[in-house]
């Protein structure tokens, strides 16, 4: 039996039909035409109310702002780290920390970077009084600054791990070796040679994803909430309140928010463009000017100290987060609690207990489906001699690069008009829009690592193709899989704006739960969801790590990789 | 001083195992070949005196390059050319962004187009220099490869096998050129290969590296 091509077509509908169906519901209640409020459109009416929110022209720099900031020093750092320090110790070292930092869901990070640098955060108390001289927490804003300064930290803190590790997947497939040996003989210094050489080459192959963090960084809701600015907050942040607005109209206007949301991501994502070949013709100006920028000790330095502090500041807010959790009484400016208590636990616990399990359904739910589509896919696709091309690429990304800001509105609005918005099932549906491209991406490659003749000598054996499939790719690929299945949870578990928008508030996960906490700012029970956040996204990497050399531990053979 | 290329009881431990021990002299022009079976660590030597040797080999012994001292130096400082089997050009540049990548820096921004023009003359290569590098044939790139690392001024040129992907006619042809460039500019030059055809050409000593016993 051969499988059925009906599973790229479910795939491709799983991936890009809510999307389309999103901006659909988006413009078309954006222009006015929203009949469950009564509305027939179409009208400019929700333009014009948006026009006249007096907060606009603050957000929509904020949005810009911090997301093309993100990016630009979430990049530079990764940059000066593969250049500056690509093969030394440290290196090594922070390496080992980068899957683990990565599942580390974007809202938990950014509540324990808030508990380090808020005013009665971990760094003041460290301070005070002996240094400072507060024995208050001062008045300063260090967090939810009008400029956006700690939400574009909380931003760079979480994506210099994900640049990273793409950066790392791509240098293998460039020669990265070979062009340093090259630059570094014609007497190039390291990171002189590595930007000349290197970078143009790895860029091309890390454009998309740096693409999807530009897009991220300019719409993202949870961070916003936690470390932005609230009067005004920044536009996506702006959206979801309306959303919230009882009067339905209000929705409108949040759908012509968040058409003006995706022309911002639009027009960011073309500067950027340019920006990227005025860079090039400028890079190559100089490399044709052969100046070898030997002395570039102080841009080592700088570029291990800014990873390290990114990595620092994710564990030791970590460490913040579990502190809280655990803390009795905590006066400023006391660097520890005056005790432990486990009060925290059995307050919030039981309620946190039974939202992890609806958070394990929905992520369970949303990846195994996901895997079944994301491995149907690869089958299917090998027994028909496809490749994956170029455009199909910008396919898998398209759910990443849209902003969920401009098309989970419209999506929420037409489930409410069918009558099934608020149910589990279209949560999955929501997060599987996003868990897929990461699905796909994390196995292609060892997908099509395996040794095809394995293959022929199975079939000349007289196996069927399903045979080979569940007999030997499938046990064979059992690491990948499960790699690719805890990043299928990390990425559900973190899921924000899906859960709340589809989810309309009746579906709670850990993740709206811990974000719905920012606003009241009880610290314990913070600290209490952020950690079960963090260990809901952590548990099935552990699973990964651990399984297969249990499964195979009597075969050298599967023991790598 | 110009003594060439002076590796005095240069030892190599891979761990703690030794692989190589070496005395030798190469003077300025002079052709040196090292020759021996697969990992008895001809490319570990040639890693060690640019300055690229991995972590896991340990060295001793003195590298002098006409008078200095180079362990001392990182390898960007070393001024010791090298060109490996595979040519290496960067496909991200012109053939003639390629070579003023090598090109000295001491030379102005206002000359540095005819110096480059001049280089591709001599490989033979007039008009050129816009061209993407992955359009030219085998025995091209391996020429541009090897002006690229002329341009930067090197005071002794190491030839990885850099011989070894090219056609028969082609290998006798950019041995020629090569060599016959080294003589020309006064460079020492240390020839490691496989082939004894390409010792024989070199016309200098050559010195077989053999695996020493534990």
């Amino acid at each position: 039996m051969r499988l059925p091509p009906a599973l790229p077509l479910l795939t491709v509908l799983a991936l890009l039909g809510p999307v389309a169906a999103g901006l659909w519901g988006t413009f078309s209640a954006g222009f006015g035409h929203f009949p469950v409020a009564g509305l027939n459109g179409p009208s400019l009416a929700p333009f014009q109310t948006l026009w006249a929110w007096p907060g606009l022209q603050t957000s929509v720099r904020l949005s810009l702002a911090t997301g093309i900031l993100a990016t630009v020093v979430s990049l530079a750092i990764t940059v000066l780290l593969l250049a500056g320090w690509t093969g030394t110790r440290p290196f090594r070292a922070l390496l080992r920390m980068l899957s683990p930092l990565l599942s580390v869901p974007h809202a938990a990070a950014a509540f324990g970077l808030l508990f380090l640098i808020q005013p009665s955060g971990w760094l003041v108390r460290a301070v005070s009084p002996w240094l400072s001289g507060w024995d208050r927490p001062p008045d300063v804003l260090l967090v939810q600054d009008p400029l956006g300064l700690a939400l574009m930290i909380g931003l760079v803190v979480k994506e210099v791990p994900f640049l990273l590790l793409i950066s790392l997947a791509a240098l293998g497939q460039i020669d990265s070796t070979g062009r340093m040996q090259v630059a570094t003989a014609l007497g190039y210094g390291r990171i002189r040679g590595w930007i000349l050489g290197v970078f143009p080459a790895l860029y091309a192959r890390i454009r998309l994803p740096v693409y999807v963090v530009l897009a991220y960084s300019m719409s993202v809701v949870d961070v916003a909430v936690i470390l932005g600015p609230n009067t005004p907050p920044s536009l996506s942040v702006q959206i979801v309140r309306w959303m919230a607005e009882p009067d339905l109209v209000q929705r409108t206007t949040a759908s012509a928010a968040a058409i003006l949301q995706l022309g911002l991501v639009v027009l960011a994502l073309l500067l950027w463009r340019g920006a990227e070949q005025m860079i090039a013709i400028t890079a190559r100006r100089i490399a044709y000017s052969g100046a070898r920028g030997q002395r570039e000790a102080g841009l080592r330095v700088i570029g291990l100290s800014f990873g390290t502090l990114s990595v620092g500041a994710v564990l030791a807010g970590l460490a913040g987060l579990l502190v809280w959790s655990f803390a009795a009484r905590w006066s400023f400016p006391d660097v520890l609690p005056d005790g432990l208590s486990l009060r925290n636990w059995q307050r919030n616990g039981p309620a946190a207990w039974q939202t992890l399990g609806t958070t394990f359904v929905i992520a369970l739910a949303a990846t195994l489906s996901g895997l079944v589509l994301t491995l149907g896919c690869l089958e299917t696709e090998e027994r028909h001699h496809w490749r994956l091309t170029e455009k199909g690429l910008w396919l898998l990304y398209l759910p990443l690069l849209i902003p969920q800001t401009a098309f989970l509105p419209g999506m929420q609005t037409l489930l409410l008009q069918i009558g099934v918005d608020r149910t589990l099932w279209a949560v999955v549906l929501a997060h599987m829009v996003f868990v897929l491209p990461y699905l796909r991406l994390s196995l292609e490659g060892p997908y099509k690592a395996w040794d095809a003749r394995q293959g022929t000598i199975a079939a000349a054996m007289g196996a069927s193709a399903n045979r080979i499939f569940f007999r030997l790719r499938l046990p064979i690929l059992l690491a990948p899989v499960l790699t690719a299945f805890a990043v299928g949870m990390a990425v559900s578990v973190g899921q924000y704006l899906p859960t709340l928008l589809v989810g309309g508030g009746r579906v709670q996960t850990l993740t709206t739960e811990a974000v719905a906490l920012a606003a009241g700012g009880d610290r314990r029970a913070i600290g209490v969801y952020g950690l079960l956040q963090t260990a809901a996204a952590l548990l099935p990497f552990m699973m990964a790590v651990i399984l297969p050399p249990l499964v195979w531990r009597n075969r050298k053979g599967l023991q790598h990789g | 001083m110009d003594d060439g290329l002076r590796l005095t009881d240069l030892r190599i431990l891979r761990g703690a195992a030794p692989m190589l021990e070496l005395d030798l002299h190469v003077p300025p022009a002079a052709i040196v070949s090292l020759m021996g079976p697969s990992g008895v660590g001809k490319s570990t030597l040639l890693a060690a005196i640019t300055g690229q040797l991995s972590a896991d080999f340990t060295l001793s012994g003195d590298i002098q390059l006409n008078g200095r001292h180079l362990r001392p130096l990182p390898a960007q400082l070393r001024r010791v050319g090298i060109l490996y089997q595979d040519h290496l050009l960067f496909p991200h540049l012109s053939v003639g962004g390629n070579l003023a990548f090598g090109l000295s820096p001491d030379v102005p921004r206002k000359l540095r187009r005819d110096r480059v023009e001049a280089a591709l003359h001599d490989i033979g290569l007039d008009g050129y220099h816009d061209r993407d590098p992955e359009t030219l044939s085998g025995g091209q790139k391996a020429r541009v490869a090897m002006m690229r690392t002329l341009l930067s001024n090197p005071d002794l040129l190491l030839l990885d096998e850099p011989f070894s992907r090219l056609d028969k006619t082609l290998r006798d042809q950019m041995r020629q050129l090569v060599f016959a460039v080294a003589r020309d500019r006064d460079l020492p030059v240390l020839l490691v290969t496989h082939d004894a055809e390409d010792a024989q050409a070199a016309g200098g000593p050559v010195i077989q590296l053999t695996q020493i016993n534990r």
